[in-house]
């Protein structure tokens, strides 16, 4: 580790930036539901979601040995360039679809960004479509409507046998099972995505002889990525927990237990056989089963649909961005300053159109009727839509 | 290309089981708590009827106890995978 070049530092500090927005874009998971229904209060919920993502960093034994998990051809020339055009990439769409409010896969916009940087750096030959397709796209299909299915199932049956129960009592109990079951879905998440971000640093230490082949994660990469994604989490993405908490359907503490039961029962399983999946796209999944399954069915197909569309985007999107990173970063150092200047003011940019609107822990189960921000200020009326309502918490 | 039909199909099967398994005795175990919060109003306002309140304090505690065990496992298998 005597010498680290200017490249690697670069990679390093991007890969720490990914990391957090990733922890960031996904508290939504773990504490969208608790929040909605009252289960923990904002800021109790995210702290919790960050303390776990940080524990769960340490849990695993699982060594962080490849990148992508086969889904590029790593031993085919992914410099540390590449890469990094890959987190370029997957940042700004990550922040995009936050600012959007829409909760879409960080693991997609990684493998997106993967997927597009080799293309451009390496080639075709460098992807291994084959592995997209069944690593990538059908548990991206399968899982959310597994994880719907379940907690649908899981709502209705639970409906039925604490119908005649008294709902104070009911309504705590299940307040109380939430705290348990959210919390396992930040543990699982701070060990799988943490994980990725250890592999990215390790292995490109290993790409230029900093390490040697087939090491470990050293502890500073443990720590830094636990502290990474716990820091995110803590920050909370608030618009993306206000869309998944109250965008998508009213959740009570019942089929929010449900829900984050199928959650956890999905990510658990599918990680147990060796299926890679989407946290965020699983906890979508579940939320809408929940919502279907309860006394009066029903969804905000509006949400539903942006969510699906953002699903579909997110990976050639990503891809895309990083591609063109990717042409960028190999002309040189002043080629990576350039994309490194670029995804500086293009977060920049976002972050400040975000300030128009802001969403935090005070007003984030206000809104029933979610509206995203407006990209262009002209497009913007000055009176809220006659849609939107506010509720009386 | 090869796909696992048959581990996905595992997979949601078991998925699907767990969880409605797991969210029907902890429904289970809320409606012995609610059903002693009963018994115990009914008792006081005519002083019987409180010979079933051990048994459901009981049950609720061994649904509890099942769904922790669930959770146990969940950990142990994020620990080891």
């Amino acid at each position: 580790m005597e010498h680290i070049s200017f490249l690697v530092a670069v990679v390093i500090i991007t890969a720490l930036a990914f990391d957090f927005t990733n922890g960031f874009h996904d508290t939504a998971n773990a504490s969208a539901t608790a929040i909605a229904t009252g289960a923990l209060r904002p800021k109790v919920a995210v702290t919790i979601a960050a303390l776990l993502n940080f524990a769960g960093a340490f849990l695993s034994v699982k060594v962080a040995t490849t990148i992508s998990g086969g889904i590029v051809n790593e031993k085919a020339g992914v410099h540390p360039e590449i890469i990094f055009a890959a987190l370029a990439g997957a940042i700004l769409w990550n922040l995009l679809t936050w600012l959007r409010g829409l909760p879409s896969s960080s693991s997609h916009a990684l493998y997106g960004g993967l997927i597009g940087a080799t293309i451009v750096g390496v080639g075709m030959n460098g992807v291994n479509f084959d592995t997209v397709v069944t690593k990538i796209i059908i548990p991206a299909v399968a899982s959310p409507l597994v994880a719907g299915l379940a907690s649908w199932g899981a709502t209705k049956l639970a409906y039925a046998i604490t119908r005649k129960g008294n709902p104070a009592v009911t309504d705590k109990g299940f307040k109380t099972g939430q705290v348990v079951s959210s919390s396992l879905i930040s543990l699982a998440h701070g060990t799988n995505d943490a994980q990725k971000t250890m592999g990215i640093i390790t292995l490109t230490l290993v790409s230029v002889g900093a390490l040697p082949h087939g090491a470990l994660p050293p502890t500073w990469v443990i720590v830094s990525a636990g502290a990474a994604i716990a820091l995110g989490t803590y920050m909370g993405g608030w618009r993306i927990i206000r869309s998944m908490g109250k965008g998508l359907a009213d959740i009570k503490p019942l089929q929010g237990f449900a829900s984050e039961s199928a959650v956890s029962t999905v990510i658990l399983t599918s990680s147990h056989m060796g299926f890679g999946l989407s946290t965020t796209q699983v906890c979508t999944g579940g939320i809408m089963g929940a919502g279907l399954g309860g006394p009066k069915p029903e969804l905000r197909w509006s949400m539903v649909r942006r969510m699906v569309y953002t699903w579909g985007l997110t990976l050639p999107a990503a891809g895309l961005v990083s591609g063109g990173a990717a042409l960028l970063a190999q002309q040189g150092t002043w080629g990576v300053v350039l994309v490194g200047a670029a995804l500086v003011a293009g977060s920049a940019t976002m972050w400040l159109i975000s300030r128009r609107q802001p969403v935090g822990a005070d007003n984030v189960n206000d809104v029933a009727e979610v509206t995203p921000v407006e990209l262009t200020p002209a497009a913007a009326p000055a009176n809220p839509t006659p849609a939107s309502t506010t509720v009386a918490a | 290309m090869h796909i696992k039909w048959n581990a996905l199909a595992q997979t949601a099967g078991f998925s699907f089981g767990i969880t409605v398994t797991v969210v029907a005795v902890f429904a289970l175990g809320i409606l012995a708590l609610s059903r002693r919060e009963a018994a115990l109003s009914a008792r006081e306002g005519d002083g019987a009827g409180g010979a079933a309140k051990p048994a459901l304090l009981a049950g609720a505690y061994a649904c509890f106890a099942l769904c922790a065990a669930a959770v146990v496992y969940g950990l142990v298998l994020i620990a080891a995978p």
